[in-house]
């Protein structure tokens, strides 16, 4: 069933059940009370036995001996495997395969190691502290050879990917860019940088592998059962059918478990070998190598512009890391196809390989570091045409998509804008930098748009109501804490017309219908569009059986699925609850699937969610301390289905915005290619106190072109230009521009001037 | 992590006495800091002496100042209602370090002697003349942002991390110790502290089994205290730069200051010569700015950490700007 018209979808009504209600979340209770179970804490298959990886201890070369005789012999070790006895796998490939997400990811395939901290052994035993100990013992002589692993020396190297993350094309133009940039009497020439980052989801990586006969079960931390599946059975060389994926709950992904990674596919080799359950969990120290990264980006924005303030150039040009054997090109350019007007335009994607592991995608691949370049140049065009810089961008608002040459289906970048800086107090931003003072503080306003795209994945989902008039609803999507157990059964209920405790969602079991999963801030619209056609068609079953069974009160009776409301059927003057009715029109209880595609709307319009955010950043001039004082977003997002969980995704992005434009940075050692800074004490994120006062709104916004549900993505949507406002409220207090993320004190500090000293 | 064998002392001498008789053995407190390490398996004892339920007093000396057990834990002597009337600097010192978790199991002879944070050493991976001698030290040439301009040797860079230590070095605390044969020792901090020189796995002048007994504060010295962290985030986060003071002023006039810096060195730093600078003449102005001058004296930057010269003498400067 889908009810999608060249125009877009036909609107489901709402405002008659739970969807938009600020509901708590269905599965708090469990959280809060350590019920829910996580993959290392899943008991299934009895006693388990314990691995532990053992990490290279050099950044590129090889290894020429491996002695595990120490830690095979330690207490309670039962298998110790190397690339000299693992197991047959399915082999990598080439650097650039058709669907990554699936191909084979075997472990230990040689003596070859290709980043630091890549395994190199596994040891799997009665306990953690047994294996992690025996670990310790292995002892391995390399030969090490000089690796590249620093992106800025090597861009002499660059090359052009094929396509980029996502499908992206590569490069774009339109106009005469460099002949418009040229000409133009204002122009912005700058070149930023953003670091490598760690997703540091906060449950670390972890599975549970049990075998039963040649049928492979994977208890693991997930964001999407399928891809997790499919690589598995690649790389086990067994048909997909044989290997069930199970991922409950999930704490935390943010793109750091959209791809398999190492653990599951040892617990599983090993299960396998030694017939016992294995269990595996990488160390916080482990996750920093081992679970990808946001790769590094150096990126040249060229912007050209009218003295009235309208551009008439846009140029952005990217060089990001990828690994040498397998390729990622993240979409940092991408939105600047879209954001803003200008008949001349160019972006430009190039690549860098290393040494280093492969970066993967960190919540908002593209538009996180992107606009932590984009929004800051149009910042300091704005400063240097002397406009403010909401109206700059005002002056630059797109009729249609500037690229694409299609309608948006929606797009309150305008209306964001003047909602936040009415409610923060953008008028009180003095747009003189370094000329507001409090006591020994300078306080800085500064402001940027918000953009990211919507997007809908093929997504199924089953939904069945039994005979005692309970509702289950079945898909393989998963919740990595963004709420989606709430969010589906507001979904289920409103669809069903039956109140939310009627409702059991069963989630991230690859036994279910096939989703996209949790990625992309698709989820809810994929998963949720897939379930409540599934639940349209089963009221729809309902309906029927209602008027079709012989003895039915409704039997013949004119019904229509508005009859379906409260949990019950209602017709005339007669109603009757679920409960009531199921055991006599379908005693064995009915089923019903949806499937959602993304469709031809996709292609006729420009999608995405807008929004607007502000900061107030107050800089010690002795120090050159940086702290936020306030901060606020207003966004725009198509129908929010539960306002509570909205604000919860929308805060989180915009504190990782907060984190990129001061502190998160891993620190690569040029010398051996490791992360310096591989722990929570010395990576640093956002804590309490950093974040005094942050609020997200959401302006009300129709959009149909979407989904049946009006929904739009919001995982990623908050850190989107969280990181440029942060930035430019820096610049605004102190009048230093620092264009090399993060910016830390020691960047202000030569041309702060001190508290004592007048300014 | 490497398997040891544990015990509970019953009583200090008992506790040095244990740790002395077997060469493997260490004493374990809080754990915050011994276990991260053991588990990363740059500790290996092969024996745990815990000494984390002996008594943990604070008492009053005959002549006015505070003797703190070794174990008694950071939260609660930031509480402390005598070391929040008396010793302002101290509690906030505490208070800035780590987290509420962590300070309510740290214990006060664990703070001072936790190792430093320099990220070569907890990666056992790389060169580290402090966890493996004579290996070399990677963060010379290395990332060094955290690290030391003070007091450092070609053989070792690191900082030592504590914030109460500094407070402490600043108050003229003295180190009381019990010694394996039950006598005991009386050390100022700088005798308990050692430079890395050629030896930086040598971090005190403990002897093997020589357990932290007590820290004794003399009597507060007049003036206001100021403690000031500089860090990358507001909270959680070890200090870039700190300062310690304790600044006899009065209406704008500055006399005489006792100053201590952390994380600038390998051990807290007491800035003797930013002391005499400001008791030299001048206006209070002049020898503010000369104190912050000669707090750096002898200062050496190795690239990353540069910048902490600088922000060493401004905050110096700040804190003595404050209290004037
Ligand atoms: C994430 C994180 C952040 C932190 N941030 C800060 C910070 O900002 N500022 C700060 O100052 N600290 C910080 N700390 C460090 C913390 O203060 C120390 O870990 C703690 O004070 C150590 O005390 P403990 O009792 O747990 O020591 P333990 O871990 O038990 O012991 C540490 C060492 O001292 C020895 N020892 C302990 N007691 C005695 C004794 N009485 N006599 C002889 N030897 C003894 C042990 O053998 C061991 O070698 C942080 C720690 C962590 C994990
Ligand atoms: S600074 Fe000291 S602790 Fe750090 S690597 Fe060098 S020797 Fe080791």
């Amino acid at each position: 069933m889908t009810e999608e018209t060249a125009t877009g979808f036909a609107q489901w009504p709402l405002g008659n059940g739970p969807i938009g209600e600020p509901l708590d979340r269905v599965d708090g209770q469990l959280k809060v009370t350590g019920k829910a179970t996580y993959a290392y804490e899943q008991r299934q298959g009895g006693k388990p036995l314990y691995g532990f990886l053992l990490g290279a201890a050099i950044g590129k070369g090889r290894i020429t001996a491996i002695d595990v005789s120490d830690a095979a012999r330690a207490p309670g070790v039962v298998h110790v495997m190397t690339h000299e006895n693992v197991p047959e796998q399915g082999a990598f490939g080439p650097p650039v395969v058709p669907n990554g997400y699936a191909r084979p990811r075997p472990v230990l395939t040689g003596s070859a190691v290709q980043y630091y901290d890549e395994p190199v052994a596994f040891v799997v035993a009665e306990s953690f502290e047994a294996a992690r100990f025996a670990a310790g013992l292995i002892s391995v002589h390399y030969d090490r050879q000089p690796g590249a692993f620093d992106l800025t020396a090597d861009l002499s190297k660059a090359y052009k990917p094929e396509k980029l993350n996502a499908g992206y094309e590569t490069d774009s133009t339109l106009g005469d860019f460099e002949g418009a940039f040229a000409a133009a009497p204002v122009q912005i020439e700058q070149t930023y940088s953003t670091p490598y980052e760690c997703h540091a989801a906060m449950e670390p990586h972890a599975a549970l592998a049990l075998w039963s006969g040649d049928e492979l079960t994977v208890y693991m931390s997930t964001q999407v059962i399928a891809n997790a599946r499919g690589a598995l059975a690649a790389t086990l060389k067994i048909p997909v059918e044989k290997v069930r994926v199970v991922s409950p709950f999930t704490g935390g992904g943010f793109g750091s478990k959209l791809l398999l990674h190492a653990e599951p596919v040892f617990a599983a080799l090993a299960a396998r070998e030694l017939k016992r359950p294995v269990k595996v969990a990488l160390t916080r120290q482990q996750m920093f190598a081992n679970t990808g990264f946001r790769p590094m980006s150096i990126q040249k924005l060229r912007l050209g512009a009218d003295r009235q303030g309208r551009l008439t150039a846009i140029g952005h040009e990217v060089w990001s890391h990828t690994a040498r054997y397998e390729e990622s090109a993240e979409q940092t350019a991408v939105f600047s196809r879209s954001l803003y007007a200008a008949p001349n335009r160019l972006t430009r994607h190039r690549l860098v390989a290393l040494d280093l592991h492969r970066g993967e995608w960190m919540r908002a691949p593209g538009e996180a570091p992107g606009l932590m370049a984009v929004e800051v140049a149009m910042d300091e065009l704005a400063e240097k045409l002397g406009l403010d810089p909401i109206e700059l961008r005002m002056r630059n608002e797109p009729a249609q998509d500037p690229e694409r040459k299609v309608p948006f289906s929606s797009r309150a970048l305008v209306p964001c804008m003047r909602e936040g800086a009415a409610s923060f107090g953008w008028d009180q931003r003095n747009p003189r930098p370094a000329s507001v003072r409090d006591g020994r503080h300078l306080i800085g306003i500064g402001m940027s748009a918000t953009i990211r795209p919507n997007a809908m994945r093929p997504a199924k989902a089953e939904a069945s109501i039994s005979a005692d008039g309970r509702v289950t609803a079945r898909l393989d999507m998963t919740d990595i804490g963004t709420g989606s157990y709430t969010v589906l059964t507001q979904i289920a209920a409103d669809t069903l017309g039956v109140p939310m405790d009627a409702v059991t969602v069963l989630l991230a079991d690859s036994r279910y219908p096939q989703t996209a999963g949790s990625g992309g801030s698709f989820g809810a619209a994929s998963s949720g569009t897939a379930l409540h056609y599934a639940c349209r068609a089963l009221r729809a079953k309902i309906v029927e059986a209602a008027r079709r069974t012989v003895g039915s009160p409704f039997e013949g009776a004119e019904l229509t699925e508005a009859n379906l409301a409260n949990g019950e059927i209602q017709a005339g003057n007669k109603h009757e609850t679920l409960a009531d009715l199921m055991p006599l029109i379908a005693p064995d209880g009915l089923t019903a699937q949806g499937a959602a595609e993304p469709g031809a709307s996709y292609k006729a319009f420009s999608q995405y969610a807008y929004g607007a955010q502000f900061a107030e950043v107050a800089v010690d001039m002795d120090s050159g301390e940086i702290r936020l004082r306030r901060m606020l977003g207003v966004f725009a997002a198509g129908h929010i289905l539960n306002p509570k969980i909205a604000r919860s995704q929308l805060l989180g992005g915009m504190i990782w915005g907060v984190g990129a434009a001061l502190m998160e940075e891993n620190v690569v050692d040029p010398r051996y290619g490791q992360f310096v800074n591989h722990d929570l004490a010395e990576y640093h994120v956002p804590v309490h106190a950093d974040i005094p006062d942050v609020e997200a709104v959401f302006l009300e916004e129709q959009d149909d072109k979407g989904n049946p549900l009006g929904i739009k993505g919001i995982g990623e949507l908050g850190i989107c230009g969280a990181g440029a406002a942060v930035a430019n409220a820096v610049y605004n207090a102190t009048g230093i521009r620092v264009r090399d993320y993060p910016i830390t004190l020691d960047k202000l500090l030569p041309k702060l001037v001190r508290n004592d000293r007048e300014i | 992590m490497r398997p040891f064998t544990y015990e509970r002392a019953g009583n200090p001498a008992e506790a040095a006495a244990a740790v002395a008789a077997r060469p493997e053995a260490k004493f374990i407190s809080g754990g915050t800091n011994l276990l991260d390490l053991m588990k990363l398996g740059i500790e290996h004892p092969a024996h745990l002496v815990d000494i984390s339920r002996l008594p943990a007093t604070i008492e009053d000396t005959i002549d006015g100042g505070l003797r703190i057990g070794a174990q008694v834990r950071n939260s609660d002597l930031a509480a402390e209602p005598r070391v929040r009337a008396r010793y302002p600097v101290l509690a906030m010192a505490l208070l800035a370090g780590a987290s509420g978790q962590i300070r309510n199991k740290a214990s006060t002879g664990g703070n001072l002697l936790q190792r430093t944070r320099c990220a070569y050493f907890y990666d056992r991976n790389m060169p580290c003349n402090k966890r493996e001698p004579g290996s070399g030290c990677s963060a010379m040439q290395g990332f060094n942002r955290g690290h030391a301009v003070l007091g450092a040797s070609d053989a070792c860079i690191a900082t030592h991390p504590s914030d109460m230590a500094v407070a402490m070095s600043a108050l003229d605390a003295r180190i009381e110790t019990i010694l394996p044969d039950g006598g005991s020792r009386n050390l100022a901090m700088d005798e308990f502290y050692r430079l890395p020189e050629a030896t930086p796995h040598i971090e005190t002048s403990l002897q093997p089994g020589e357990m932290v007994a007590a820290v004794t504060l003399p009597p507060p010295p007049p003036g206001r205290q100021i403690y000031r962290k500089v860090r990358d985030r507001a909270s959680y986060a070890f200090a870039l730069v700190s300062v310690a003071a304790i600044v006899d002023a009065e209406r704008g006039r500055i006399g005489g200051a006792q100053i201590a810096l952390g994380g600038v060195a390998p051990m807290p730093w007491r800035a003797t010569a930013a002391e005499r600078a400001l008791g030299g003449s001048g206006s209070s102005e002049a020898r503010m700015r000369a104190a912050a001058d000669a707090s750096m004296q002898g200062a050496r930057g190795y690239g990353h950490n540069e910048f902490k010269i600088e922000l060493a003498m401004r905050m110096v400067q700040s804190v003595l700007t404050e209290a004037a």
